[in-house]
């Protein structure tokens, strides 16, 4: 064993004694614990972490310390200054996690605020309406078909077995376009529609066609001169009155829900025979005819008490009609059915007056957005 | 046709507790529509009793009215015997009269409760009735004085004044003209009750002779019957029969002398329309021919008409005495001091009626009936009938002599498979119940092997098809008995790729902040004017109606503008503070051919159909858009941008090239100059490039004076494009894209050039220098100003290289942008700043 070393300078090493280094260490903690912030934390990392703070100039000075004192000495810093950096590292941590806090803090927004920079656009109720009659029936295998609203008077009338001294042709107030000799008509139902697809495809056929129709109407709250039609034709083998019944049953049920379907009534269209008026379980009051909002002693305003709502007109095709559009009447019947857009978009929605349709008010079209 | 439920149960022996409602709703499912069902009973609550007037004394009132102080004799209604005290306003009655008297603790319509009450110095126990009091006539005329021999005092009033008689409406369609008669309903109410029917025609007649007027029929395809006869001494004074007088109230028709009113009363009983002539306005031979070019006639509605050659008329050997089943002459309209008439029951050809109807603008309930058709064999027994009730009521002779000139056309029999009423309807019909239905509506029906041979009667002139027989068969049978069955199609092809494309213009634009609107296609001079148009722009080719809503408006529309601006002024005008709206419609340009009329016995020929179709014009779709006011609101996060500053236009050239990018079109613009819009902010909306472009409508700001116009705020602006052009141009199959991740190189440039220069030529030309190597190319700054001589602009341009297989230097990069900015200054005169 060698004795002490006589050259050894107390002062210099003094600061690797055990005391020194705790009390660098604790001082270090300590500041540490205070800093408040992440720039007061950055000060005290420089000042006892730092190249010339009390624990690096101690490091320093374990060269100087004899070869055996070295090891403990070294120890001693290395394990101080690892506490230090980490208690930064800790530090850091929760003041960042602060900070982060109060900067959010401090982003609050008001998130009911109006966000309606850009207003909502619209499509129309009776495009989607149009839309939403199309997708029953495509989803059925059926196809949609259109034609020309300015319509020859022949396909209009005669072809679909309204001659021209036909008393029904008054039934359609007409709007006529001139000169008289270019026989044109504002289209007054989309049947023409189906008689182009007759005179153009072959059979079977099962099609819809929605569309814009015109009669001199008076304008009011349940008239229009202008107003949209949907109407359907199948022709097929072996069709019959019943499969006019299946179709309209599920028309109606997807039109307007589970069990409202159709009856039906004689009534008188050129285009068929027989022909019928079909009604709707009105959908208000499920046909009891009294309003369920109240006791049920109350009219139910939508049918009027009848339970029942007019929807349309239908009936077998008749074989004249086929046999002017070129379809073989002795192998092929058919059904065909025609109903009112705006109308039945009328009692869907429970729109009180027709005009609002035509009028253009943004207030109207955006209430429906832009799938109905 | 309006029907007293009284006049059913004379004809059809309908159960006893058939109620009215019952009956309306048989009548319903048979096809005889309920339209409206009147219980006038409903509203009145009694004692309402027949009453005497006993005494009657005016008593001048200090308002100037003068009120009659009564007292009636209302029996022993009410419990006492004596009369009763009543002050009545009217004065159309006098002692002696009968009355109809509400006693107090009745109830008159509109809930108006009878009480004893003091008024004008008298205790009135009760009220005497008016017909508007009792709801039997619209306006009051006085009170209800019933005939002599109407009741006894004391006796319920409701069975005199028919009030306990319900009235059915019905709406008839045109293939049941039949029951535009009694007849015909009664009919029908016996088959929906299976109970026996009573035909009013079915009658001794006497048979036709040769001491008749003389009738010579000189078109008998137009008059295939004619029968006459004559009666005389009619009394003048007679008063129609309060029975005859109720029912034609309840039917809706004036009483208006007992010669007219016996006539209209056998037209409701059977449905044949019959006219009476003063026989002493007569001369000579009566006969019917079509009238002669030129002819005039003044009819009894005192409208003097010039005639067709197509219109039937009634001769004698003066001259023409009227319009053959449409309306009588004047010059020979009985009238206050007829006593000899000459009763007409023809029967006429229904198109030459709907023909001179409609020619001459006439309806009347003769008209209507004669133009559906009226059984042909039954002129005779409504002649008899008239005849009949003049001589019971108005003190008239028959004169012997029966004209029937012509016989009814014999019916073709139908023959129908016996099947196919079972067929058509999905019903199980079996034959014999088919048949029977036929021949309980009075068909004659023989089954022949398998089919049905059914001839219909002669009041079903209607029906002649075999599809004909299948309704009456299943009418019976009954429409709720159809089946429901789903047909299944083959697979469909879904919807059309341009029914597809269509629902995503509108998609886009809604997303894109727009509102669809629905505009009625109708434009008049005005609304062109209003668009600033030029006298020989396109859009004043309209095509005319001959029968337009408006004056204003009588042209189908060329543009849909007008319907547009107009929806968004009046969105303005009811407080939005900015719309952006579109719509989608048809238009029409360039005037019109004609169409043919073809047969329809068949199939027109490819030539026919061709001309046909090719004669419809075209009517592409267009889209319209405008964009007024606000377009982005005003809010929390600082203004809105609205056209009022520069954005207007720029928005509108936005929406629809948007809306060329979701279609996979790309449009470009170019400047042009076209009403409505702005001369110096009006693109042309282009798609495709070079000589290959296609114009497919106009984008920009509206003209200042168009804005003004239409009450719309300057800067507003508009577009509108041929939408069916667009989505032709949609490609069917896009390729994909072969991505580069590569490195981008950007460069900017700014360049200066004269301010006429356009971006997009500089643009081109700059795309153009570039090379393959330029992946984009796009202004990102416009500045005027200081740092750039007068009448020059710089131009901010932000392009961006890449290449498919390498990172780009910065040489080659560098090569591009100068090749760029070189052909930009050639083409374009650029000056790189
Ligand atoms: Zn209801």
């Amino acid at each position: 064993m060698s004795g002490p070393n006589s050259d050894f300078d107390p002062v210099e090493v003094a600061v690797l004694q055990p005391e020194a280094v705790d009390a660098a260490r604790e001082a270090a903690l300590a500041a540490i614990e205070a800093a408040g912030d992440p720039e007061e934390l950055k000060a005290v990392r420089t000042a006892h972490a730092g190249d010339r703070s009390p624990l690096a100039l101690a490091n320093r000075e374990i060269g100087a310390l004899p070869p055996q004192a070295r090891k403990e000495a070294g120890q001693r810093v290395g394990k101080a200054r690892g506490a230090v950096e980490q208690a930064l590292g800790r530090r850091a941590a929760v003041l960042e996690a602060e900070h982060e806090e109060r900067m959010l803090a401090v982003e609050t927004v008001d998130v009911t605020l109006p966000t309606d920079r850009h207003p909502a656009g619209a499509r129309h109720p009776l495009t989607t309406g149009a839309e939403l009659i199309a997708d029953v029936f495509v989803a059925m295998g059926w196809e949609v078909a259109e034609g020309p609203v300015i319509e020859a008077e022949w396909l209009n009338f005669d072809a679909l077995n309204l001659g021209p001294d036909h008393p029904a042709r008054t039934m359609q107030d007409t709007f006529w376009t001139e000169p008289a000799s270019d026989h044109l008509v504002l289209r007054t139902q989309t049947s023409p529609v189906q008689a182009r697809t007759m005179l153009t495809r072959t059979p079977p056929i099962y099609v819809v066609s929605p569309g814009r129709v015109f009669r001199t109407d008076e304008y009011d709250a349940t008239h229009s001169p202008v107003f949209h039609q949907v109407e359907g034709l199948a022709i097929d083998r072996g069709i019959s009155m019943a499969h006019l019944k299946g179709t309209l049953d599920h028309f109606a049920t997807a039109m307007f829900g589970e069990g409202i379907t159709t009856r039906f009534r004689p009534s008188y269209f050129p285009f068929t025979e027989p022909s019928a008026e079909v009604d709707l379980v009105c959908f208000v009051c499920r046909g009891t005819g009294t309003d369920p909002e109240r006791d049920g002693t109350v009219t139910c305003r939508t049918c009027k008490g009848e339970g029942w709502i007019e929807w349309g007109g239908c009936g077998v095709v008749n074989p004249r009609v086929l046999r002017a559009c070129g379809v073989d009447d002795t192998e092929f019947t058919g059904f065909a059915f025609g109903m009112g857009i705006d109308r039945s978009l009328m009692f869907r929605h429970g729109i009180a007056d027709m005009r609002d349709l035509f009028e253009g008010d943004v207030r109207f079209a955006t209430t429906f957005g832009s799938e109905l | 046709m309006r029907v007293p439920v009284s006049w059913v149960r004379e004809h059809a022996d309908l159960p006893e507790s058939a109620t009215s409602e019952d009956l309306a709703a048989r009548l319903t499912a048979l096809g005889l529509k309920l339209e409206a069902l009147e219980r006038p009973a409903e509203a009145i609550t009694g004692p309402l009793v027949v009453g005497r007037v006993l005494t009657m004394e005016p008593e001048p009132q200090k308002n100037g009215k003068t009120i009659n102080w009564c007292t009636v004799d209302v029996g022993d209604a009410n419990g006492t015997g004596e009369p009763q005290g009543i002050v009545c306003g009217a004065h159309n009655f006098a002692p002696g009269d009968l009355v109809v008297v509400i006693l107090p603790g009745g109830v008159l319509p509109g809930n108006f409760a009878i009480s004893a009450r003091k008024t004008y110095g008298h205790v009135s126990a009760g009220m005497i009735c008016s017909g508007a009091e009792l709801g039997l006539s619209a306006e009051s005329d006085g009170i209800v004085v019933l005939p002599a021999d109407a009741g006894e005092p004391g006796q319920e009033a409701f069975g005199v004044l028919g009030l306990d008689d319900d009235v059915i409406e019905l709406e008839i369609n045109p293939d049941r003209a039949y029951a535009l008669s009694v007849r015909g309903v009664a009919r029908d109410a016996a088959l929906a009750y299976d109970v026996d029917f009573r035909d009013p025609c079915d009658r001794d007649v006497p048979p036709a002779d040769d001491a008749g007027w003389p009738v010579r029929i000189e078109d008998p395809s137009g008059c295939p019957v004619f029968a006459a006869r004559l009666v005389s001494g009619l009394d003048p004074t007679a008063t129609t029969p309060e029975f005859v007088a109720r029912r034609l109230a309840q039917a809706g028709m004036r009483p208006i002398s007992l010669p007219v009113d016996v006539t209209n009363y056998v037209m409701l009983e059977t449905g044949r329309p019959i006219h009476g002539y003063d026989a002493d306005k007569l001369t000579g031979t009566v006969g019917v021919r079509r009238a002669n070019a030129g002819e005039t006639l003044t009819t009894l509605d005192g409208t003097r008409r010039t005639l067709s050659t197509e219109d039937l008329v009634v001769v004698d050997d003066s001259g023409l005495i009227g319009l053959g089943g449409v309306m009588g002459g004047e010059d020979t309209e009985m009238s206050g001091t007829t006593t000899r008439v000459l009763v007409e029951s023809a029967h006429w050809d229904p198109v030459s009626m709907f023909r001179t109807g409609r020619r001459h603008k006439i309806t009347s309930e003769a008209g209507k009936r004669n133009e559906r058709g009226v059984d042909p064999t039954i002129c005779e027994a409504a002649a008899d009938r008239v005849v009949e009730l003049l001589v019971a009521y108005g003190g008239a002779t028959a004169e012997p002599g029966v004209t029937v000139v012509g016989t009814p056309p014999p019916r073709e029999p139908v023959t129908m498979a016996a099947d196919l009423p079972a067929r058509v309807s999905g019903i199980e019909i079996p034959a014999r119940r088919t048949v029977q239905t036929l021949r309980d509506q009075g068909f004659v029906v023989e089954e022949q092997g398998p089919d049905v041979v059914a001839t219909p009667p002669q009041w079903r002139p209607d029906v002649t098809d075999p599809f004909d027989l299948v309704e009456e068969v299943v009418r019976v049978v009954g429409y709720d008995a159809v089946p429901s069955v789903l047909p299944t199609p083959g697979a469909g092809r879904g919807l059309t790729r341009s029914q597809r494309l269509r629902r995503r213009v509108g998609r886009t634009l809604a997303g894109a902040g727009a509102v669809e609107v629905v505009s009625f296609p109708f434009v008049g001079d005005a609304s062109l004017d209003a668009l600033g148009l030029d006298a020989d722009d396109d859009r004043r080719r309209t095509i005319r109606l001959a029968n337009p809503l408006s004056a204003q408006e009588p042209a189908y529309t060329t543009t849909l503008l007008p319907g547009l601006l107009r929806a968004a002024a009046r969105n303005l005008g009811r407080g939005a503070t900015g719309v952006t709206l579109f719509e989608t419609g048809s238009v029409v340009r360039g005037g019109s051919s004609p169409t043919p009329i073809l047969g329809v016995e068949s199939r027109p020929s490819e030539l026919e159909l061709k001309e046909l179709l090719a004669g419809v014009p075209d009517q592409p779709l267009h889209l319209g858009l405008v964009v007024a006011g606000e377009r982005e609101r005003a809010g929390w996060w600082g203004a809105g941008t609205s056209p009022d500053g520069w954005a207007g236009w720029a928005d509108a050239i936005a929406l629809v090239r948007r809306l060329g990018d979701e279609l996979g079109v790309p449009l470009t613009t170019r400047a042009a100059v076209l009403a409505p819009w702005h001369p110096g902010r009006c693109a042309e909306v282009l798609a495709g490039t070079g000589e290959s472009a296609v114009v497919l409508g106009h984008a920009g700001e509206l003209h200042p004076r168009v804005c003004d116009a239409h009450d719309l705020p300057r800067r507003s602006a508009a577009v509108e494009i041929d939408l069916d052009a667009l989505l032709a141009l949609a490609p069917e199959r896009v390729v994909g894209p072969e991505l580069s991740s590569f490195p981008m190189a950007k460069e900017d440039v700014a360049l200066v050039v004269d301010v006429s220069v356009t971006a997009a030529e500089v643009e081109a030309a700059l795309r153009e220098g570039a090379g393959e190597l330029l992946e984009s190319v796009r202004l990102f700054d416009v500045y005027t100003g200081a740092q750039v001589p007068d009448g020059k602009k710089s131009l901010a341009f932000a392009l961006r290289f890449r290449a498919p297989d390498r990172t780009l230097t910065e040489a080659e990069t560098g090569a591009a942008r100068d090749a760029a900015v070189a052909l930009a200054a050639e083409r374009c005169g650029a000056v790189q700043r």
